[in-house]
């Protein structure tokens, strides 16, 4: 419970310092954010942005690991938390290409511009859709379970293609491409510290909010199959 | 083991020339791809990048309509059990992704001669990048939509799941071959096109562990 309450205060917290904190040209206050040329306010977009993209991967890595799982085990358990977890995974992506499209449009003039890591996010969208149409076609369970797991292996295994190598090494307009000079990884860890403690707060309250939206999604899978299977008293 | 993989081969392409269904049938989806493009094109003047994106949407749709027939046949003509019994899993697999890689480079070939006799922009400058890109394009192609087919054959909705599935899959390879196609056309040396030559291979050689390790999934009942 007690976690419950922190987590809550947490991202309260990042959501309103994200939002309100004001940036100003010379940040003399732990509360002021220092002035990028060309962004301006737009930067305070990067709070919610890269944590939302950051749990998409998560929530794919977690759908693969538990697919794994139930290919060795067996136990449909493994498949409803893969499930629940592509399908959490599956919010993310669309936000975190709507907050990327909405920034690509306050930094680079277009919504969209097929730029290879709007592609590679854009990719991780049809992966998951697929892997909901492929579970949506079978009937029956293990098949599906199996299936699906397969599929969702294979897909995995094109992720590191898309994430890493080819924004990297392909000319693009997103930081950390072939064109980028100043940054070499994804996030620029030149970033001024009061803006770097709201990003890595922010990053860890998303992410434990992910594992407890995971956590009661799949054990409400898990009890309503238990219900249609008569195994326990509804 | 290669005799055994190369039996299963045999049998689908001694089947495959028999009714020769197969083949009429994805000749006539290139011939009619091609003329819808060169209809809706008509007399503009297409530039060459333009031209070798098309190139591609020919060949991911055609390889789309014919390349899943290796395991939907089977399960079509209910010969799928008896192949799980007389073959072990990686045997079969191999089979037929040598079926389908035969299939995607006379398939392939076709389409290329048919952009060079039609397109007037489609002119080769750097041959031995344009065989290279080819060869392990074709290869890479075979590979991904043989491990989905072997997924679908087993699910419902076989023909509309097919391209849903595949694209995803395949999109790292069609943007390095789009992009070495275009290389190709321009002249671009091999030296300089070497990352993106370098993404096809290690998407095949990804892709070919990844589909033997999962296909004994997928295979048993």
């Amino acid at each position: 419970m007690l976690w419950k309450i922190a987590l809550f205060i947490i991202l309260s917290f990042v959501s309103i310092a994200g939002i309100a904190f004001p940036i100003v040209e010379n940040p003399q206050a732990w509360y002021e954010f220092p002035n990028i040329p060309g962004l301006e306010e737009n930067a305070k977009i990067i709070f919610f942005h890269v944590p939302t993209a950051w749990l998409t991967i998560i929530a794919f890595l977690t759908s693969m690991i538990y697919s794994f799982r139930y290919l060795k085990r067996k136990n449909l358990d493994d498949d409803a938390k893969a499930y629940s977890s592509a399908q959490i995974g599956m919010i993310f992506c669309i936000l975190a290409t709507v907050t990327g499209a909405v920034w690509a449009k306050f930094a680079w003039g277009a919504f969209w511009s097929w730029d290879p890591r709007q592609t590679s996010i854009f990719a991780l969208l049809l992966i998951y859709g697929a892997l909901f149409a492929l579970r949506s076609s079978i009937e029956s369970e293990e098949k599906r379970a199996t299936l699906s797991a397969v599929y969702s292996l294979i897909a995995f295994v094109t992720v590191p293609f898309f994430i890493f190598i080819m924004p990297r090494i392909m000319k693009g307009l997103h930081p950390g491409s072939a064109d980028d000079t100043n940054a070499g990884p994804v996030v620029n860890f030149n970033m001024n510290s009061s803006m770097l403690l709201i990003f890595f707060l922010s990053l860890i309250g998303f992410t434990i909010l992910y594992f407890w939206m995971w956590n009661i999604s799949y054990r409400s899978i898990i009890y309503r199959d238990k219900l249609n299977k008569h195994l326990i008293r509804g | 083991m290669f005799s055994k993989a190369f039996a299963v081969f045999q049998k689908d392409f001694h089947s495959e020339i028999r009714t020769r269904y197969a083949i009429n049938s994805l000749a006539m989806f290139i011939i009619v791809a091609i003329s819808v493009i060169l209809f809706a094109v008509g007399q503009e003047k297409i530039s060459e990048g333009l031209t070798g994106g098309l190139f591609w949407v020919v060949i991911f749709f055609t390889a789309m309509s014919g390349l899943s027939r290796a395991f939907v046949s089977e399960e079509e003509r209910g010969t799928s059990l008896t192949l799980q019994l007389t073959a072990s899993p990686s045997t079969v697999y191999s089979g037929k992704l040598i079926f389908n890689v035969v299939l995607v480079f006379c398939m392939n070939t076709v389409i290329a001669l048919l952009y060079a006799a039609l397109f007037e922009s489609f002119i080769i400058q750097n041959f031995l990048l344009f065989f290279l890109s080819f060869i392990f394009g074709n290869i890479g192609l075979a590979i991904s939509s043989t491990i989905i087919a072997a997924i679908i054959a087993k699910a419902g909705a076989k023909g509309t799941l097919y391209p849903v599935l595949s694209f995803p899959i395949l999109l790292p390879l069609i943007l390095s071959s789009v992009q070495l196609t275009l290389f190709a056309l321009d002249g671009t040396t091999v030296a300089d096109a070497k990352f993106e030559l370098a993404i096809v291979v290690s998407y095949d050689v990804v892709m070919l562990t990844v589909s033997y390790l999962l296909f004994d999934f997928i295979w048993k009942d």
